[in-house]
């Protein structure tokens, strides 16, 4: 049952990025940024989690996603540490995943030659 | 003049055929494998995040993370073996809008740019996407705390 919520949730959260970018020319970057501050936004303002925690890692998995671990971690070090939080909160959060983008990034560029474009 | 007719039949019923074996719309079959491939990837996200928990102990924010981090993992090596791409090609959003599509993103213009050389080249195209994503995420991260400090809803 858990996980038919994940892939209903999951996929749903994928049509919406399939359908701006076929109906408004929004480029994969722009949906990008687009997803990250929604995720941000929603989750501040309280809608972005029980999205969560219907669809568990249907939601958490989407990069709204990562915005919600942004706007929680910053919103519980605020909490905690006052406005120094603001700073530090959100990139705590996000760091694991931000840190295995970057080197795993890196590993395989460093491992992997590039090939032609489109074969 | 028979011939004409005939010809015009031909070709209205070849239209009709065309009509008839096209998919309904590009939005309709987009969406749909946006929608298969989104959903399995939040469901093999789900699983790692479950192995996680049951296998290594995690409570459930770090198995949360240790899913993700394990899909960019996943994500890198694909795209290194160019495998990525032709399921992106695919899939769409399915495969941009999960932490996957973020992976990629970095992954593959710091491959392609390699050639330029080991700082500008793969250092610096590793954010050619990321770098965006990061500074509209973070800083309004930083805007939703500074506003949190001062009002507390």
């Amino acid at each position: 049952m858990t996980y038919l919520k994940v892939f209903l949730t999951g996929g749903l959260l994928c049509v919406i990025g399939e359908a701006l970018i076929l109906k408004t020319k929004l480029t994969p970057a722009r949906i990008l940024v687009l997803y990250i501050t929604a995720g941000v936004i929603l989750s501040a303002a309280g809608l972005y989690g029980p999205i969560v925690r219907f669809g568990a890692a249907g939601a958490t998995v989407p990069l709204t996603g990562f915005g919600h671990l942004l706007a929680q971690g910053t919103i519980s070090a605020v909490q905690e540490k006052g406005l120094l939080g603001a700073f530090t909160g959100g990139m705590q959060a996000a760091a694991g995943g931000i840190a295995a983008a970057v080197f795993f990034g890196f590993l395989t560029a460093v491992c992997f030659k590039p090939r032609p474009k489109d074969t | 003049m028979q011939q004409k007719a005939d010809h015009n039949q031909a070709r209205e019923r070849y239209m009709e055929l065309v009509k008839r074996l096209t998919p309904k719309s590009k939005l309709g079959q987009g969406c749909l494998r946006a929608f298969w491939v989104g959903g399995g990837i939040c469901m093999l996200g789900q699983a790692i995040a479950d192995a996680g928990h049951r296998w290594l102990g995690l409570a459930s924010a770090d198995a949360s993370a240790f899913a993700s981090i394990t899909l960019i993992f996943l994500t890198a090596l694909l795209t290194g073996i160019g495998v990525f791409d032709k399921i992106a090609r695919y899939a769409g959003a399915g495969t941009v809008v999960p932490i996957t599509g973020f992976a990629n993103a970095m992954v593959s213009p710091a491959m392609e740019f390699k050639p330029e050389g080991w700082v500008l080249g793969t250092g610096a195209r590793l954010f050619t996407i990321a770098g965006p994503v990061l500074v509209y995420g973070i800083s309004a991260s930083v805007i939703v705390g500074i506003l949190y400090y001062f009002i507390r809803w």
